[in-house]
């Protein structure tokens, strides 16, 4: 139990997928402008992972085993296929989220975030439960992550911000600020 | 021939400066910044990359005839792949604690934006040796850039560089700039410079572009 | 792949125009042909690269095994099956083994245990020497660490700090105390400015042992050295 608990803490503020592991910057980058829109693909991301964390578990128990090789390609294959399987799913069937979540659906299969769960949870040797609560505490710390950043940039855009600074080499900075006062939470499970 | 040549020369140079896949297009952030603790770790990775994307320039430029329009991202995607597992294997047998260092990142690189625009955008429109330059022009660059950061953050974080220890015992490390916090911030910064330097570019060339007004 | 990408306008003006409906069955062998060229490509580099790859996973494992059991010079693979530790030659992924260290001679000297748990940052993995018939850690190896560089990566730097691991007693249990206050046998003292790392390394071992103490057979009882599994001995000698 304590250690479902460690690996859901970890991924979640400890070892944030954006902050410390710098994953999925690309969306964390830019379509981190609104808050709201940054909320919805934070937890559209959330679900893809989880999904991801689902399929690579069964690789790992059914194919893997008997061509520990082919990791890689098997991973990204279905990663694609799953997106693209739940974009038409969502379509079908709520046609209003699929509106809202708009491009940001197809953008999730180019997040590195989710590779790299299907990755470090084969190398960990994670099981089921171990894999889904990992997906689960870095989908909501990239969700935090990027709400952090909308909201502090919704703010930055009301400043007197010099024009030579503003745009990415900004983002970056807050962002950087942002790890550092993440990295408070470094110790937080060992202190007991 | 002289223009093909002058051409190649072109594809080749605008990925170092021009068109700097990090510095100016923004793209691969996420091996570049995670990597670069150190210049060596910060070298294997940008090998690596260089070796997928100009190995996968190639073989797309070479069969862009077979890959239908419709199946076409998954082909890249299929090839990329191919290159970055033999990447991965080739550098655990070589060098497993570099390897052990870079971990996941190295798979990683199947997602690195930078690659499969490049196919997208390039490779398959244009000729094997045009793809070809261009791919070696943008590694370089992402190399190029990878470096920087690397040495930046190696020389500042940890006083020394690939190793070497430059300043001796008395240098007190700015450990920050090795954690991840650092590798936002330098980069932060270093594309500030960037900035800059293309602001004072463009207006350099109006300077230059009113004065020939006022001469002529 | 989908209607979107379709309506992605012609490729370029060098590629010459394919028959814009390829048929399904087309695209289908297209993307066969091309997994299975991959395939074959991913398969042979896994083939010509596995023996070294191989070759350096047990030499990194046997480095650590002979630093943590000063005084071994051959090991053997146990699991623990059906209440007994076995010697065992397969590596099968999901089984917790620990390796058992000989000196030249074929006798026993200890056992080299893995341990992982939460650090100050990330997970720590460690490697540690057990001796029996004393009741003692003889030696600490950390295997994977992302601690604080300067601070924290002291517990495999700080000579000091690994030195405490070299004749600790683990009854009744490992205790970390202020640094310079070691006074009993099995105290260690903690790093300055890093307790909270010196404490996880600590808290590992004393769980690992809650685990694998009970399993252990009696001291004098460990299983003897298969002649079967020297090969990485073998080699080992003629490496060093």
């Amino acid at each position: 139990m304590d250690n479902l608990f460690w690996i859901f803490i970890s991924a979640l503020l400890i070892n944030n997928f954006v902050l410390a592991y710098f994953l999925g910057l690309c969306p964390f980058l830019g379509v981190s402008g609104k808050l709201d829109t940054a909320f919805r693909l934070g937890l559209a991301t959330t679900f893809v992972l989880l999904i991801t964390a689902l399929c690579a578990w069964f690789l790992n128990t059914y194919v893997l085993i008997y061509a520990p090789y082919l990791d890689l390609i098997s991973f990204i294959v279905v990663i694609a296929s799953t997106v693209q399987f739940i974009e038409m799913l969502i379509k079908k069937f709520s046609p209003t989220l699929f509106r809202a979540l708009g491009i940001f659906l197809p953008l999730i299969t180019t997040n590195c975030a989710i590779l790299f769960l299907a990755i470090s949870a084969t190398n960990r040797g994670y099981g089921l439960a171990e894999g889904l609560v990992f997906a689960l505490g870095a989908g909501i710390g990239f969700t935090l992550a990027m709400v952090l950043l909308a909201g502090l940039r919704e703010e930055a855009e009301l400043s007197d911000v010099p024009a030579l600074i503003k745009g990415t080499a900004m983002n970056l900075i807050i962002a950087g600020i942002l790890s550092m006062a993440f990295m408070g939470f470094a110790g937080l499970f060992s202190s007991t | 021939m002289d223009k093909t040549q002058n051409q190649a020369y072109e594809e080749f140079i605008k990925g170092i400066w021009r068109e700097n896949p990090v510095f100016v297009q923004v793209l691969g952030m996420c091996p570049m910044l995670a990597v670069t603790n150190s210049a060596i770790n910060a070298f294997a990775m940008g090998g690596a990359t260089f070796f997928v994307l100009v190995g996968s320039s190639f073989l797309v430029a070479s069969f862009k005839n077979l890959i239908r329009k419709q199946v076409r991202i998954s082909s890249f995607i299929i090839i990329i792949a191919t290159f970055v597992t033999v990447a991965d294997y080739t550098l655990e047998a070589l060098v497993p604690t570099v390897h052990k260092e870079l971990g996941a990142f190295i798979p990683l690189i199947v997602a690195n934006c930078m690659i499969l625009g490049r196919q997208e955008a390039f490779a398959s429109k244009n000729t094997i040796s045009m793809a070809v330059m261009d791919a070696i022009g943008m590694a370089a660059g992402f190399m190029l850039a990878l470096l920087t950061l690397g040495s930046v953050r190696e020389i500042l974080g940890n006083g020394s560089l690939f190793g070497v220890d430059l300043f001796g015992p008395d240098f007190e490390p700015w450990i920050i700039m090795i954690l991840p916090p650092g590798g936002f911030l330098t980069l932060g910064l270093i594309l500030l410079v960037f900035n800059w330097f293309t602001v004072k570019k463009a207006q350099f060339i109006d300077k230059v572009a009113a004065a020939e007004r006022s001469s002529s | 792949m989908t209607a979107e990408s379709e309506t992605v306008g012609s490729a370029g003006p060098q590629m010459p125009e394919i028959v814009p409906e390829s048929p399904t069955i087309r695209l289908v062998v297209t993307l066969a042909l091309a997994g299975l060229i991959s395939g074959i490509a991913i398969m042979g580099i896994y083939e010509v690269t596995l023996p070294t790859i191989t070759a350096n996973k047990a030499r990194v494992l046997r480095e650590g095994v002979f630093k943590v059991l000063p005084g071994a010079n051959r090991l053997q693979k146990l699991i623990y099956v059906d209440g007994d530790l076995a010697p065992t030659a397969d590596t099968r992924k999901d089984e917790q083994p620990i390796y058992a260290g000989y000196d030249m001679d074929g006798s026993f000297v200890g056992y080299a245990i893995p341990g992982a748990g939460p650090g100050f940052q990330d997970t720590i993995g460690l490697l540690y020497g057990f001796k029996p018939n004393t009741r003692q850690v003889i030696g600490m190896e950390v295997l994977e660490s992302k601690e604080t560089p300067g601070l924290g990566d002291k517990i495999y730097k700080d000579a000091e700090f690994v030195a405490n691991f070299r004749q600790l007693s683990i009854e009744p249990e490992i205790v970390t105390v202020k640094k310079g206050k070691k006074s009993a046998a099995n105290e260690v003292d903690a790093i300055t400015g890093a307790t909270i790392s010196s404490k996880a390394i600590v808290r590992i071992i004393n769980e690992t042992n809650d685990i694998w103490l009970s399993r252990l057979p009696e001291p004098g009882a460990e299983p003897p050295l298969l002649e079967v599994q020297t090969e990485a001995a073998e080699s080992a000698k003629t490496v060093d």
